[in-house]
């Protein structure tokens, strides 16, 4: 009986590993502007990405090498994500941002509207004249952190490295390679307010600095 | 109206989170104290829960159709929920069960009301930032610092009403 059931498939379809649903409509058969109002449960969430962060604990070797796998878990989502945000623009709007301002727009504003219902809270460039390829993007309360408690002897570790990663994707995928790194800087004299504040630190890398020069004088 | 302490005891008897939000009104007791409260509550509990006679089961050749279960069908009865509430002169003890067997202490004054109100948020408390919390191991003492202080805030609002 087995036989005669996988006899009246066609061949090779069981070998691909993929199964389609019945009708064949798969997700990419889908208008990528389907689910662009469209919620998800952050309970839901927050059990999954709790999930993502045991799983990224095991085999460690420290909270730099958890990070680092946190933030290449985001990383796949933000190449993804600019292009989808970038499609759903209106046709005129439709292209990349061009400059380290405008990409951090884009990032403050769709890409935290399009992932937290929200835009971030600020965006700031380093004063420091030591590193002028260093911007900040601050957010007071992150919502993969909600219903975190970082362990006391852990303190160094925010979890939105996760969120750096998808953040360093867009920049990635925009061509203006970064390395993006969350810190927590809640619980400081006006952090009371806002235990959970992050501070996401992009620090682009020297040839995009070079470039955006070049743009600056022609 | 005051709630003076919440006690949580995992499903073996543990104690795994205590605090007092209120000094005066209850004798202030050491850790140790309430390792040992803990676990004689739970024995306690347990104790209770075969006391409690078993509600009227209907032998199954008298069953007969009803509204809530049609006739074929056989009603499971509600398991005995044991020690609820237990209430002294000087204060009122609470206890809810959950589904997976962590119990829920809460000390309150006799003239506190809407308790279960209470005990539900800070259930929901629980659900969220310690079941969600991935750094949490099951069964293990509780120290979430998020859960800390929304808990307190809560309680806070309520002794100050």
């Amino acid at each position: 009986m087995a036989n005669m059931g996988a006899a009246g498939k066609p061949p090779g379809k069981e070998a691909a590993g993929l199964r389609y649903p019945t009708n064949m409509k798969t997700i990419y058969n889908r208008s990528l502007n389907r689910s662009k109002t469209s919620e998800l449960s952050q309970a839901s969430f927050a059990y999954l990405f709790s999930e993502m962060v045991s799983y990224a604990q095991k085999r460690v070797t420290g909270i730099q090498d958890l990070e680092k796998r946190l933030n290449h878990q985001g990383h796949p989502i933000g190449l993804k994500l600019l292009d989808l945000l970038l499609i759903r623009e209106p046709p005129r709007s439709q292209t990349r941002p061009l400059t380290i301002i405008s990409l951090l727009h884009f990032i403050k504003i769709n890409v935290w509207q399009h992932l937290f219902g929200r835009q971030a809270d600020r965006l700031e460039k380093s004063s420091n004249p030591d590193t002028p390829d260093e911007y900040m993007i601050v957010d007071n309360e992150p919502l993969v952190n909600a219903y975190i408690s970082v362990p006391k002897e852990m303190s160094q570790l925010n979890c939105a490295a996760y969120v750096a990663g998808i953040i360093e994707g867009v920049c990635d995928g925009a061509a203006f390679p970064a390395r993006v790194t969350a810190h927590t800087v809640g619980g400081k004299e006006e952090g009371e307010m806002w235990p959970g504040k992050t501070v996401f630190l992009v620090k682009f890398q020297g040839e995009v600095l070079e470039r955006e020069a070049l743009i600056g004088k022609g | 109206m005051t709630i003076f302490t919440l006690i949580i005891i995992n499903k073996a008897g543990g104690l795994v989170y205590n605090k007092a939000f209120h000094d005066a009104g209850l004798n202030k007791i050491s850790t140790n104290d309430y390792l040992v409260l803990a676990g004689t509550f739970h024995g306690v509990h347990a104790i209770t829960t075969r006391l409690n006679p078993a509600k009227n089961v209907p032998d199954r050749a008298t069953i007969t159709a009803t509204p809530a279960a049609p006739a074929g069908i056989l009603t499971r009865p509600e398991p005995p929920s044991g020690l609820e509430v237990l209430e002294t002169e000087n204060f009122r003890l609470q206890c809810f069960n959950t589904m997976t067997g962590t119990k829920f202490l809460l000390f309150t004054d006799t003239t506190q009301t809407n308790v279960d109100v209470t005990m539900r948020r800070v259930y929901e408390m629980y659900s969220d930032y310690v079941m969600k919390n991935p750094f949490y191991q099951l069964e293990m003492p509780i120290r979430c610092d998020i859960f800390d202080r929304k808990l307190l805030s809560h309680i806070r609002e309520i002794n100050n009403r």
